[in-house]
């Protein structure tokens, strides 16, 4: 258990120590606008959010309506492909692909995005407790979040996701963030104990700064460095273990609003005979998981002082 | 460091203790329940309390977990109720953690034996062409979905090609002795070298999908590690020294940018049963993720309550066994403690 933890404090030291304020920040800035990784990373997930956000605008039939009315006549299993109007022709039950992938788009975003901050809200509420309390709050905190960790990320997504009679998107959701939680947890404890006895914290004590204000003003702010980093590839992992989810029979079935990785696991049926319902979603996964990753990792790098000279 | 080992044991039965108590509670509460999973909607209320009593399941939940810690303690984790109803948990977990054990492993193998050389390769030569399309290429690996990965690999190379079978351990018809319950193993043991090439081809599809995250992960710390080494003092010295480059990168460089991809190895190879849950379906490969994916879609109460517990054992274990690998590479850390949180 140590190994992994340890990972996730060194990560969470590395940056808190930093506290440099905003020369580092500025600092990060300049390296990052010269970065291709970062502006490569950057342009694709504000490309994904542009999309996601005109997503009902743009998507030029409803993701839920059958192409009836259309020159489809929908035989058994028949699957309508690329014509006039509906470029990417239709999905496994006749609805049209390229209306489904816009607003699937702005289903994902959601999902990333809601349980990045589910995960992050209960990660800073844990952390922020166990590292400005420590005592035997810490060793209870730190406990549970340890046994928590000691389970695969996936599998952990899969117990809480099995707990629903009725899995819905948000269940799907709140299974992907719990399992953030620790991770966050930790991360934030690591850095909030590294301040502990750093000079901006003794200075602002022996100034009679009251622990609340020490606590919130001072460590919180500075430990949110690694923080940022992690929310930024947590937002790829969830969006690839919602599709894990789907994939298992645990998402959401209800699919007249879609998501790429509900998208992605109803199609695995039709995969043999029309693999391209398959490919698209996943496609579109992988792009947008590649971005948040790129992104994150060249804040990481830059974020980081070694990395200064 | 003995001392460091018990209570590192100890520690690892009180997370065991902790977790079987927290999933009972779990497994539990979970919807549906075994007895609609064996009896369908439709049974009678009478044969449903009659099944449900002879399960134990009508006792209140401390009475059922004091029940079944004592069993476990003697090895009975209880008979399964969805997987193979009928057999017991112990026995699916015997028969089937070979199989997961024997993917891991390959997979393990194959992310290191191309993400270690690779990583190193690419420190070495940074900024080169290798070095930024194996880092394109580790980041599309963490980036691709597990599964569809499995299933375009089996679609390319099982259906089209037909190069691999496309399910399973093992054919049907070879009629293999069984020795060990690994298949690869049994084959070379009785010398039954078709049954062992033909087990090593129901794992390759599946061992490649599997290892798409620790190879990216691995050789991304090790590419990390080198860069990071290579610029140290002591590597300078050892040039200055006048020894040759085969000697510094050896005994230099690559000792000491061991120490954290032998960590990372440990915690992709705890980390892989999630990847196996996922991959294992794809091949309708009979291992322990398989029967866990079966085991929530049946809610197996038994069976998933062993699996999960002997997954996050086996997590924490080979966790163990990565802090005590670093005594063996980095002699600093043996005077010391070893390792503190």
């Amino acid at each position: 258990m140590t190994a992994r933890t340890d990972k996730i404090d060194k990560l969470a030291q590395h940056t808190a120590r930093s506290d440099a304020g905003v020369s580092l920040a500025a600092a990060a800035w300049r390296r990052l606008r010269r970065n291709p990784v970062f502006l490569l990373g950057a342009a694709i997930v504000v490309a994904f959010v542009v999309l996601a956000l005109l997503a009902p605008l743009l998507a030029p039939h409803d993701p839920a309506e059958p192409m009836l009315g259309d020159q489809v006549v929908r035989a058994r299993n028949e699957i309508p492909p690329s014509q006039p109007g509906h470029p990417l022709g239709g999905d496994q039950v006749g609805r049209d692909l390229l209306s489904r992938l816009l607003v699937g788009a702005q289903q994902t975003l959601l999902v990333g995005v809601l349980a990045t901050l589910i995960g992050l809200a209960g990660g800073l509420v844990l952390g922020t407790l166990a590292g400005a309390l420590s005592g035997w709050v810490d060793t209870v905190v730190m406990r549970v979040v340890d046994v928590m960790l000691s389970i695969p990320g996936l599998l952990l997504a899969v117990s809480i996701g099995s707990l629903f009679a009725q899995p819905n998107q948000y269940t799907v959701i709140l299974a992907v963030a719990i399992v953030q939680i620790p991770v966050f947890a930790r991360l934030l404890r690591g850095s909030m104990l590294a301040q502990r006895h750093s000079d901006h914290v003794l200075a602002a004590r022996a100034l009679g700064v009251r622990e609340r204000a020490i606590v919130f003003r001072h460590m919180l702010p500075n430990s949110l460095g690694p923080v940022i980093v992690q929310a930024t590839l947590v937002l790829a992992i969830a969006i690839i273990e919602a599709a894990g989810l789907s994939f298992l029979g645990l998402g959401n079935p209800d699919d007249r609003l879609p998501e790429w990785g509900q998208m992605l696991g109803q199609a695995q049926n039709v995969i043999d005979s029309h693999p391209e319902l398959a490919f698209w979603p996943a496609g579109c996964i992988v792009v947008v998981a590649l971005g948040f990753t790129l992104v994150g990792e060249s804040l990481r790098e830059a974020l980081d002082p070694k990395s200064r000279r | 460091m003995l001392r460091y080992t018990v209570r590192r044991l100890l520690q690892l039965v009180l997370v065991v203790v902790a977790l079987s108590l927290l999933l009972f509670a779990w497994l539990r509460s979970l919807p549906g329940g075994p007895v609609s999973a064996l009896l369908g909607e439709r049974a009678t209320p009478a044969l449903r309390a009659q099944l449900t009593a002879e399960l134990g399941l009508d006792q209140p939940i401390f009475v059922q977990y004091f029940k079944f810690l004592g069993r476990a303690l003697s090895g009975d984790f209880g008979v399964s109720t969805g997987v193979q109803p009928g057999d017991s948990a112990m026995e699916i977990f015997l028969q089937r953690f070979p199989a997961t054990l024997e993917l891991s492993v390959l997979a393990i193998l194959i992310a290191v034996a191309v993400g270690i050389p690779l990583g190193y390769l690419a420190a070495r030569r940074r900024g080169g062409v290798l070095d930024n399309l194996s880092v394109v290429g580790s980041l599309i690996g963490v980036a691709v979905p597990v599964f569809f990965l499995a299933f375009v690999l089996k679609q390319v190379f099982a259906v089209e090609l037909g190069w691999f079978p496309t399910t399973g351990r093992q054919e049907g018809g070879l009629d293999a002795t069984r020795v060990t319950g690994f298949f690869v193993l049994d084959g070379l043991i009785t010398r039954e070298w078709d049954a062992a090439w033909d087990a090593v081809k129901h794992l390759i599809l599946p061992a490649i999908a599997l290892s798409s995250i620790p190879f990216s992960v691995i050789f991304r710390i090790t590419r990390a590690s080198v860069l990071d080494v290579l610029d140290e003092d002591f590597v300078r010295t050892a040039e200055s020294k006048g020894l040759t480059t085969p000697v510094i990168r050896r005994r230099h460089v690559l000792r000491n940018a061991m120490l954290p991809v032998v960590t990372t190895i440990g915690l992709q190879t705890g980390a892989l049963l999630a990847g196996a849950v996922l991959t294992e379906k794809v091949f309708a490969f009979p291992g322990i993720g398989q029967a866990l994916a079966i085991g929530f879609e049946r809610r197996d109460y038994p069976v998933l309550l062993l699996l999960i517990l002997c997954a996050a054992g086996v997590f924490v274990l080979v966790n163990l066994a990565v802090d005590l690998s670093y005594a063996v590479i980095d002699p600093r850390i043996r005077s010391g403690s070893g390792g503190g949180r």
